[in-house]
């Protein structure tokens, strides 16, 4: 079809006609019923309300029109083209409703797939417990102290007040370095070197109260070693977290309620601790303690911890703190036999071995 | 130590029916660690009794000869009736009374005990050995009671036996040598449950004579600060050890030997006080108590020849060293099986010679156990009478009127306790009347105030002077008591340790974790995020890993700490590189069946101190200088904390997204800039450069620099390390120096610009042996500050290109603060970029 925009002849201004109108209408409605997707409708738009569609020609011939019947005209046009235009947008929102359901349905996936691109990775256990206590401690004012493994004998022994011939001495089984290849070995100790690899966390205690003025609230996480041949329950290298307090007015109450704090924040509101009077050579008095764990795998029962005590004055002493003047603290624990027992492992070995489906199981850590 | 509560009971006043857990309980809060308590009575349940053995049918044809035997048992049995046993044991005859456990009881092991059928006759119970009864060891014949045992046919044999009886075993901590003796233990025990004690050692001894009961001369006293002897003449040889002193010195684990031998060790386990019995017949005049010569010889007890050191005491005679003083006899003194005339000595050794000796020689007797740990030096003559009254008693003789006492017991020093140091201390008020009673309980003489006559070497750290104070003398058998600090344990101690409160202390504000504690965790949490697991590996290594690892001769890692006792004689060394112990796991996985693995671990290495020496000596009377410490802490090695990780197998697995990906030497450099990235060291003091470093591959070998300092090495490893430690092929490592990075700086912000970029590409052709970092930096020089960020998206070679020619295509972005950049200005920054990369490496624009 085409159309030419003429000068007004009354027989060419036939598509003003009202039934003309309507029937452009009539006709739209029905050309947009048959589209069955935007795109479809869209292709139809051009025909029924493009340049060259019966409306826009028929507004053209508005102008021939004689003035007093152009504004009659007009509103039937308009009338006619809103008609089309809202059965197009009334039409184009039902198809896209369609089709965006369409494309959902589509679209689907199996979301069970499993998508494990890159297997997460695990901290070992020892490392995030560790870490754990030593944030609880920090959180309570403490600051985290450290120190080398391969030990001066003075440190690991001396100053704690564990003499060259102390039984408690020989009970350590301690890894002696051997001196220095044409370095001349002397007397005291029982290889020479001086050296050994620390049987403890304390020589920190000791490094710390040597560095360090009063008052002293640290915490000594690390690893530590004895002549034990690894099995089930016993392993050369394990690791320790010690506590040391010194200053002014401390008492084993304090020992008592800082191990308190400590064992409710590890293992839960019901947790308490037990003291059993026991010996060490660096602290007077000394005492064992357990833990009454409640979930504890074989039922709540006391466990065995550590061990902790009031430092001894001859240690103070050796370390350059006053003891008329300060007192102290100090507890220390196995991690290897916290982890052993909060998670039910029964094997040192396991944590030795690093077979990585037993470090898996315990994920990051937070 | 282990002893049965009947033997304790003869000094302490328990009660009757005191439970097994109580008295647990009371032992552990004395601070006595129970190994074991086993409450005999009920080992074996059911009708266990004495049975008469009536006659005897000696059973053939077997493999070994059977007894058919008809017992009575009373009327233990309901019966009344001779019980019928088969019997292997051949150890008895008719008349025998011997111990019977009839149908339906049970022996220890949960050995059930029934009437059967068996070698042809019906068999209803069992005739016991002590090794079924689990009463020692001794299988070698069934239980034969003495004639004379005062016991009838039926009765419970429990008694006759010892089955009535309570055995703990305890751990004495090395402080408390007193309880390692029943009267130890039976004072203990009063303290604990407030029960009557009868101290053995008051009981009534003569003492020293004028005559000695044989010529000793002590020319040590500070080595041995008491001897004392007395002589028993004319026993009976053959008079053998009763059967309760048997039972106590088995249930102690202590062997019995022969009379005069058993009672040493039978009054050294109730009194504390070790002795030694001689033969006086095989020693030739006068004893000289005195140092070892270096280099004398001796033949002790146990057949072992040993050579002295001069530490060491002796006891001689006219022949040399007949004992090694304190930890063992010598054979040749030895009471025998024909000795009559016996020598009891009780001395009172030095207990740091003692240790000494017994740890020289590896001879850590009953004897050498309490000496280390401290003997009563009152109890000699009181341990002579005992013994000789007990050898007499079962063997006869005459005990000689001549005591010897040779004595330089210097007495206990007072030690000053300011009488609130105990509350003090544990925070529990005591009151003064509890500390005096409690000290006292203990055995302490206490006298208030400071007993200025008494000097008081033993004091550490207590304010004296002002205030109260108590002068507290320890009883003889507490050597351990020395300082206040002893005293204020022995107060908390006895009033109980679960009387000390519970109160949280006031801590002062802390400062957090260190930079280089929060680094490590961010190292470490890091690496596990990206996929890699941590392990915790021993740092004990082998001499030959250093070869393995194909490491040059005059490598810094090579040079290692050696233990002098290692476990393994293989692995002697201290690890100076993570990665020997880490591939080693990596095995161990592999050998389990992994295949694709991710390993990490952040570790000590250890590195010698060249040309340093033995720590000078420090004492603990005072403090070290910062000097004196610093000269001490030069010679321990150098350990610092480094970083590792092994990859080998796929790092991306394959799925039903795609095939997967093997990890290579790229994810090990990765590695190293995600851990430099988690220390926060920024990436542009970051340097990646090819590096010819074993145990790599010299053409696949990263160094890691930060600020131009190496700081670790990674990428494939060597082939010929894979094929020695036999690993899988492109096996892949890394490892830092964590203790090497510098501290990570305060970062300065960027201008955030928010004017849009202009997004330009270059692909520059150059010669492939120029490394792309270089390359990347001379554009980043070039591009100058208008450069915001420069990323290599392809890399690539043809023969278009030319042989040892390739394409590097990078993307470059720039911005402006202040402006949107007109193409002018973006083109003309892009070619200052190229510029310098083509006047440094000669590259051109590709398609240029």
């Amino acid at each position: 079809m085409s159309y030419r925009n003429d000068p007004y002849d009354p027989k060419q201004v036939a598509l003003l006609d009202p039934a003309a109108l309507a029937e452009a209408v009539a006709d739209a409605g029905k050309a947009f019923a048959g589209a069955t997707d935007p795109d479809a409708l869209t292709a139809l738009r051009p025909a029924h309300l493009g340049d060259r569609s019966p409306v826009s020609l028929a507004r053209r011939e508005i102008g021939a029109l004689p003035p007093a019947a152009k504004s009659d005209a007009g509103k039937r046009v308009n009338e006619a083209r809103r008609a089309i235009e809202s059965a197009y947008v009334a039409r184009a929102e039902i198809l896209e409703r369609e089709q965006a359901a369409r494309v959902l349905v589509e679209e689907r996936v199996d979301v069970t797939l499993p998508y494990d691109r890159r297997p997460r990775g695990a901290r070992h256990p020892l490392s995030t417990l560790m870490e754990q206590i030593s944030d609880l401690f920090v959180g309570m004012g403490y600051e985290v102290a450290e120190g080398p493994e391969v030990e001066l004998e003075w440190t690991n022994f001396d100053a704690l007040n564990i003499p060259a011939d102390h039984p408690a001495r020989g009970l350590m089984d301690t890894f002696h370095i051997a001196p220095a290849e044409g370095s001349a070995a002397t007397s005291g100790g029982p290889v020479g070197s001086g050296l050994v690899l620390r049987t403890h966390t304390s020589p920190v205690q000791a490094r710390t109260m040597l560095s360090r003025k009063p008052p002293i609230y640290v915490v000594c996480p690390g690893r530590v070693y004895r002549t034990d041949e690894l099995d089930a329950t016993h392993a050369p290298v394990f690791h320790q977290v010690e506590g040391l307090v010194v200053d002014k007015g401390i008492t084993m109450a304090h020992l008592r309620g800082t191990l308190d704090h400590f064992a409710r924040a590890m293992f839960g509101e019901g947790a308490k601790t037990r003291f059993r009077p026991h010996y060490f050579p660096f602290t007077e008095p000394s005492a064992e303690f357990d833990v009454w764990f409640p979930e504890h795998r074989d039922g709540p029962r006391w466990v065995e911890w550590g061990g902790c005590g009031m430092v001894n004055p001859r240690v103070l002493r050796a370390c350059g703190i006053d003891p008329e003047v300060y007192s102290g603290f100090a507890f220390g624990m196995g991690i290897d036999r916290t982890v052993m027992f909060r998670h039910g492992v029964s094997d040192m070995r396991d944590m030795a071995e690093g077979d990585v489906r037993f470090t898996r199981a315990f994920g990051i850590g937070a | 130590m282990r002893v049965s509560v009947s033997w304790l009971r003869e000094y302490v006043d328990l009660p009757a029916d005191l439970p097994t857990g109580d008295l647990e309980q009371a032992l552990v809060d004395l601070g006595i660690e129970v190994d074991s308590i086993v409450d005999l009575r009920t080992t074996v349940t059911g009708a266990l009794v004495v049975g008469e053995v009536l006659d005897i049918e000696e059973l053939t044809g077997f493999k070994k000869p059977i007894r058919f035997c008809r017992v009575d048992v009373g009327t233990a049995n309901g019966t009344g009736e001779p019980q019928e046993i088969v019997c292997g044991a051949r150890n008895f005859a008719q008349g025998d009374k011997v111990v019977v456990i009839l149908p339906g009881g049970v022996l220890p092991g949960n050995f059930a005990i029934g009437a059967r059928k068996t070698y042809g006759r019906n068999s209803a119970g069992m005739i016991c050995s002590a090794k079924e009864l689990g009463l020692g060891d001794d299988h070698s014949g069934i239980i034969v009671l003495p004639a004379d045992s005062p016991t009838k046919p039926g009765d419970d044999a429990r008694p006759v036996v010892g089955l009535d009886d309570v055995v703990v075993e305890l751990e004495i901590t090395p402080d408390r040598g007193y309880a390692l003796s029943v009267r130890g233990l039976a004072r203990e025990l009063a303290h604990a449950l407030g029960v009557p004690f009868r101290d053995p050692a008051l009981a009534p001894a003569p003492g020293g004579t004028a005559e000695p009961a044989y010529p000793v001369e002590v020319r040590d006293p500070v080595g041995c600060d008491r001897f004392a002897a007395r002589m028993v003449r004319g026993v009976d040889p053959t008079a053998a050890t009763p059967g309760w002193m048997q039972q106590r010195l088995t249930v102690a684990g202590i062997r019995s030997i022969s009379l005069p031998v058993d009672i040493t060790n039978y009054v050294m386990l109730e009194l504390g006080q070790p002795m030694h019995a001689f033969d006086a017949e095989r020693i030739s005049g006068p004893l000289v108590v005195r140092r070892a010569e270096a280099g004398e010889k001796l033949t002790t007890l146990d057949g072992v020849a040993r050579t002295l050191a001069a530490e060491d005491m002796v006891i001689c005679d006219d022949a040399g060293p007949i004992s090694l003083a304190a930890v063992m006899g010598g054979e040749t003194s030895e009471v025998v099986a024909g000795t009559t005339d016996v020598l009891f000595e009780a001395a009172h050794w030095d207990p740091v010679m003692v240790g000494r000796t017994a740890r020289r020689h590896k001879l850590f007797s009953e004897a050498a156990k309490r000496w280390e740990r401290g003997v009563d030096p009152a109890l000699p003559l009181v341990a002579l009478e005992r013994a000789v009254q007990l050898l007499t008693a079962h063997a006869g003789g005459t005990v000689g009127a001549a005591i010897l006492d040779i004595d330089h017991v210097r007495p206990m020093s007072p030690v000053t306790l300011p009488v609130d140091l105990p509350a003090r201390r544990v925070g529990v008020a005591y009151s003064p009347q509890r500390v005096v009673a409690l000290l006292e309980q203990v055995g302490c003489t206490v006298v208030q105030g400071t007993d200025r006559l008494a000097e008081d070497p033993g004091e550490v750290g207590v304010a004296v002077g002002g205030g109260d104070v108590l002068s507290v003398t320890p009883p003889s058998w507490r050597p351990d008591l020395t300082d206040p600090a002893d005293l204020v344990e022995e107060v908390v101690r006895l009033d109980g340790y679960d009387r000390v409160p519970s109160v949280l202390p006031t801590t002062p504000p802390g400062r957090g974790l260190t930079w280089q504690q929060r680094r490590r965790r961010a190292v470490a949490r890091s690496l596990a995020e990206r996929g890699l697991v941590e392990v915790v590996a021993h740092p004990f290594t082998s001499p030959e890993l250093a070869d393995q690892l194909g490491l040059p001769a005059d490598d810094p890692r090579r040079p290692a700490v050696r233990l002098a006792n290692p476990l393994s004689e293989e692995e002697p060394l201290l690890r100076t590189t993570l990665l020997g112990s880490l591939l080693g796991i990596l095995r161990r996985n592999l050998g389990r069946g992994h295949r694709d693995l991710a390993l990490y671990e952040i570790g000590t290495v250890f590195h010698p101190r060249p040309g340093a020496g033995r720590p000078p000596a420090m004492g603990v009377d005072r403090r070290p200088t910062d000097a004196e410490f610093a000269a001490a802490d030069a010679a321990v090695p150098h350990q610092p904390r480094h970083v590792a990780v092994v990859l080998t197998g796929d790092l991306d697995p394959a799925g039903w997204w795609g095939a997967g990906r093997a990890a290579g030497w790229a994810d090990a450099i990765e590695a190293g800039r995600a851990v430099l990235a988690a220390a926060d060291i920024p990436a542009d003091r970051v340097e990646v450069r090819a590096a010819e470093h074993a145990p790599w591959h010299p053409g696949r070998c990263a160094a890691l620099l930060v600020d131009g300092d190496v700081v670790g090495y990674a990428g494939e490893l060597h082939p010929a390390v894979v094929a020695t430690l036999e690993l899988p092929k492109r096996t892949s490592a890394m490892e830092l120096d964590l203790d090497a990075l510098p501290p990570a700086p305060v970062a300065p912000a960027p201008t955030v610009s928010t004017f849009p970029p202009a997004l330009i590409d270059v692909a520059l052709v150059l010669d492939a042996s120029v490394p792309a970092a270089e390359v990347r930096r001379a554009l980043v020089e070039g591009a100058g500050e208008l450069l915001e960020s420069v990323r290599l998206f392809d890399v690539y070679a043809s023969e278009q290109l030319g042989a040892g020619r390739r394409s590097l295509a990078y993307k470059l972005a720039f911005r402006a603060p202040d402006r949107t950049l007109t193409v002018e200005e973006a083109v003309a920054a892009r070619d200052a970029a190229v510029a310098v990369a083509a006047e440094r490496f000669g590259a051109t624009l590709r398609g240029a």
